[in-house]
């Protein structure tokens, strides 16, 4: 492995390491904070009955995992190229 | 058309179904038992990880939980959904582009140990087959209770079947089935769910029935509330139990489902990397549909057995429905022992109460079995129910006997011990690997042991603390090394047993436990179940200690994970 291809490969490495964390700050705060952590501050929030903290909890963050784990497949997707490691 | 031959249809149609699928797709190489010759569609792996992932318990139980926890249930949910996301950005495409056929061999190989690919190969084993027990004991209760067959002639039948197609298709057979059986479990689960959310909201969709509005402009859930704490329960939307143990047993099942060998090895079957970040979404469209539906049947079949034995107000005396007039679904349901009425004040009326003036007691995993009857729907809709319940329960455990199975013939016999065995010979021996291992799940699902409920836990607790953290290490942390990697293995499994066997009896022996296994002696308000998300804190910790104060990795080490973090070349491994 040649020194430059060494580099690029370390600045995908890092770049992919941003997406990840971001997403998973998403992730925790969807579930763990809007879902349970934060529920009482949400209880204003009316939503069919109930608040928006359950909502969350038993709906709203499955949707939004779905979306996380295409929009992160897209993005790498885009890296993959931008660093020309990608397959083929 | 009566009930019974209509069931005997519908399940004999999907069973040949999945013997069909067999003959078509037998396996030629170790590669397509192991891996379906790494030729599987994203969209298709997807389908057939839903179908694997989705258990018995999925199928039956989750709503039923849901019902009787409301909003607590929420765990579960989060939990076994939230690990895709996971799976997802931290282990499915890097594995993939490593591109092996198990989750010991990565180990082993990453961690150039052979103990750290023997201790994977037992938490992988004692994982997959306490999990696969309980489906089988799925199948034999599927069987008895629809066709009215004894529990063992029901065992011995899905035994067959899943030798028939697991053994001659491998992995690829089992992909396909499992499309197939995706297809009967999801239309099974949601077409009931349809038709109640259009009685109870007139909205076609559960997933908007849910918070939608009752007949009398109230909302669903509004008024489940207002049911239950009518009826001396806590509110369908409140949260009862502690707020730590609730988020540490979210993190403990998001960990354990991402670490869960036989979800993992799926991702083995698609071409490239790409297609394996590709694939885990998929996997949770198709596990969502389930998932996002099993609330709205939770709430809504909760709601209508409170109404149906509670049709007045609590505080009049013939509030409470007469025994006499109990519906038919009722009665069938009292002949199989999972609704059990008992009248203690002698009024002839059925009291459903919280705590002693209880007479009713009802099964939760009847929930999901009895929806279509208590919403009257037509005979094929049961029909489906039950062909949907033994997809499930069949589905999950052809996967898990996989896992198994390569693990043995692939980790231990070609790892160790027949180094220099022909591929013909292994694919010999995952063959009888694998029908030894279905043998074997059998003789537990005939005699299941007593602790068969409790060991769900410890599969999650076990693929959380020590697979999930050592395949994570090992992508995203060069500097971990061979001891540190089996010291934080054994540390968090250990830690994690430990806890477990401490409120659940050791090794599971009832009586034997240190401390009751109640809310107020659990350690800072921690359960057994959620002890899992605390061992891989363990496992981390001590792994990257231990790991700093020993050796780097060696250099071709190194240079392994530079490579698999990086797509490119990952067509090569297709040859293997």
């Amino acid at each position: 492995m040649s020194t430059a291809q060494d580099m690029s490969g370390q600045a995908y490495w890092k770049a992919n390491i941003r997406l990840v964390t971001i997403h998973l700050i998403v992730w925790a705060f969807v579930s763990y904070f809007c879902g349970i952590l934060l529920r009482p501050m949400l209880s204003g929030i009316p939503i069919g009955g109930t608040d928006l903290g359950f909502w969350f909890a038993q709906q709203g963050s499955m949707f939004i995992f779905i979306a996380q784990i295409f929009i992160y497949a897209a993005q790498m997707n885009k890296l993959d190229r931008r660093f020309d490691v990608h397959e083929d | 058309m009566d009930l019974q031959t209509l069931t005997y249809i519908v399940v004999g149609a999907t069973f040949a179904l999945y013997i069909g699928i067999a003959i078509w797709a037998r396996a030629g190489t170790t590669g397509e038992f192991y891996a379906a010759g790494r030729g599987i569609h994203p969209v298709a792996n997807g389908m057939a990880t839903a179908a694997d992932w989705m258990s018995a318990a999925s199928f039956i139980s989750m709503a039923g939980l849901i019902a009787f926890m409301g909003y607590d249930a929420s765990i579960f949910l989060m939990g076994w959904t939230g690990g895709y996301v996971l799976l997802a950005m931290l282990l499915a495409p890097y594995l993939r582009k490593f591109g092996k056929f198990t989750v010991p061999e990565f180990i082993g190989d990453r961690y150039y140990s052979q103990t750290a690919r023997i201790v994977a190969v037992i938490c992988l084993i004692v994982a997959s087959l306490t999990y696969v027990i309980g489906q089988m004991k799925g199948i034999g209760v599927a069987f008895s209770r629809f066709l009215e067959l004894d529990y063992e002639t029901g065992l011995y039948t899905g035994m067959v079947i899943v030798f028939f197609y697991a053994v001659l298709g491998g992995m690829k057979g089992i992909t396909y089935t499992q499309i197939a059986q995706y297809c009967v479990l999801i239309f099974a689960y949601t077409i009931p769910a349809i038709f109640i959310s259009l009685q109870l909201t007139d909205n076609p969709i559960p997933q908007l029935g849910l918070w939608g509005n009752l007949e009398d402009g109230t909302p669903l859930l509004q008024k489940l509330d207002m049911t239950l704490v009518d009826l001396g329960f806590g509110e369908y939307t409140a949260q009862k139990g502690g707020t730590l143990n609730m988020v540490l047993y979210t993190f403990s099942l998001m960990l354990g489902t991402a670490g869960l060998p036989h979800v993992i090895i799926r991702f083995f079957t698609v071409p490239k990397v790409r297609d394996a970040r590709y694939s885990a979404g998929w996997a949770l469209v198709f596990i969502g549909i389930l998932y996002t539906t099993a609330p709205a049947v939770g709430s809504m079949a909760f709601y209508n057995l409170a109404k149906t034995v509670q049709p007045g107000p609590v505080a009049e005396a013939d509030g409470a429905l007469s025994y006499e007039q109990r519906p038919q679904w009722f009665k069938n349901w009292e002949t199989t022992g999972l609704l059990t009425f008992e009248d203690k004040n002698g009024d002839g009326r059925i009291q459903y109460r919280k705590g002693d003036a209880n007479e009713l007691k009802v099964d939760r995993d009847i929930m999901v079995l009895a929806n279509p009857e208590i919403a009257k729907l037509p005979n094929w809709v049961i029909a489906l129910v039950a062909a949907g319940g033994l997809a499930a329960a069949l589905s999950t455990a052809a996967g898990l006997l996989l896992a198994i199975s390569s693990s043995i013939s692939h980790d231990l016999l070609k790892g160790m011990f027949a180094k220099g065995i022909s591929e013909k010979g292994e694919l010999l021996a995952a063959r009888v690997a694998m029908a030894g291992a279905i043998v074997v799940a059998g003789y537990f699902g005939l005699h299941p042991p007593g602790f068969a409920a409790q060991v769900v836990a410890l599969a999650f607790g076990l693929a959380a603390s020590s697979i999930f953290p050592a395949l994570m290490m090992g992508i995203f942390n060069k500097r971990v090394n061979n001891v540190g990697a089996v010291v934080g293995m054994l540390v968090g499994l250990s830690a994690t047993l430990v806890y477990i066997f401490t409120y659940k009896g050791w090794f599971f022996i009832p009586g034997t436990n240190t401390l009751p296994n109640t809310a107020d002696n659990w350690f800072l308000g921690i359960s057994p179940e959620a002890f899992g998300a605390v061992g891989a804190m363990l496992n981390f910790a001590s792994a990257i200690i231990v790991s700093k104060m020993t050796a780097e990795p060696p250099e071709h080490i190194q240079h392994l994970v530079e490579d698999i973090r990086v797509p490119k070349g990952a067509g090569g491994a297709v040859d293997h």
